[in-house]
């Protein structure tokens, strides 16, 4: 049991530090100047410079392979609703790290999206 | 229309194109490898699987819309607040259900609908707040 908590713990770490880390190089990159495909390309070519994509990278990487693990050591009602936890850690690491104002209202959308990802997931038909 | 609402709106435009960008992407990819069947895991297996991929339409349409996802998610929060993108980005699981009974006909459970309303309006609360709080001017680009 304990080596489960500990991927948990390590997956959700991971998923949200990966996510944070691409949304914090994203906006020191900036918007694309348009939709033109050249706008586009310049907008990768930026990202791609930015030191802190290349740390979101591999921790969005460990995620997804720390999870593939989870689902083979617990069962799919524990995975779920611990994965579904990203929404609340997230906007926590927003809170935090990012120094975004989360209001009431986002914090009380955020606590039911992740409740009903939860729910939808559990169902099995996704 | 003011910064706020354009920026809101523009927002949820992008998150509903990587709803859409990852939804049909994944698609492609599942019915690509279905297409391909079971993959032996040996060095012949893996090599006769990857050569398949390759030749696979439906794989490369695949992954041209998770490259697009990925652009769409980036834009998004290069405009928006992480912690607005990524809740809003649930609406996928209400897309995907209203797949699965318009295309796959299939009969969803009262459980379901009800964590499909609970994302909705959860999105909705979360669409309700400022998107942008830590850099709210205008933007550089008129987007």
């Amino acid at each position: 049991m304990t080596r489960v908590i500990l991927m948990l713990v390590f997956f959700v770490l991971c998923n949200t530090g990966g996510e944070l880390a691409m949304s914090y190089g994203v906006k020191q990159v900036g918007e694309p100047q348009s939709f033109r495909p050249m706008a586009l390309l310049r907008f990768v070519w930026a990202a791609a410079r930015n030191s802190w994509l290349w740390v979101a990278l591999p921790l969005l990487a460990a995620s997804f392979y720390s999870l593939l693990i989870l689902f083979s050591w617990a069962p799919v009602s524990v995975v779920i609703p611990a994965s579904a936890s990203n929404y609340i850690v997230g906007t926590f690491g927003a809170k935090y790290l990012l120094k975004e104002d989360v209001s009431f209202k986002r914090w009380l959308g955020v606590i039911l999206v992740c409740v009903g990802v939860t729910v939808v997931l559990l169902t099995g038909k996704v | 229309m003011s910064h706020e609402h354009r920026l809101r709106f523009k927002t949820l435009v992008m998150v509903l194109l990587m709803v859409v960008c990852a939804n049909t992407g994944d698609l492609m990819l599942a019915r690509g490898m279905k297409q391909i069947g079971n993959v032996e895991i040996s060095f012949p297996g893996l090599r006769q699987a990857l050569l398949s991929t390759i030749q696979s339409g439906s794989i490369w349409i695949g992954i041209l819309f998770l490259i697009a996802f990925t652009l769409c998610y980036m834009t998004a929060v290069s405009w928006a607040d992480y912690s607005f993108v990524m809740p809003a980005g649930a609406f996928g699981y209400a897309v995907q259900t209203m797949l699965a009974i318009v295309v796959l006909h299939e009969l969803v459970s009262p459980k379901r609908w009800i964590g499909v309303a609970m994302i909705c309006v959860g999105v909705l609360l979360v669409g309700q707040t400022k998107p942008n709080t830590t850099n709210p001017g205008p933007g550089v680009t008129g987007l």
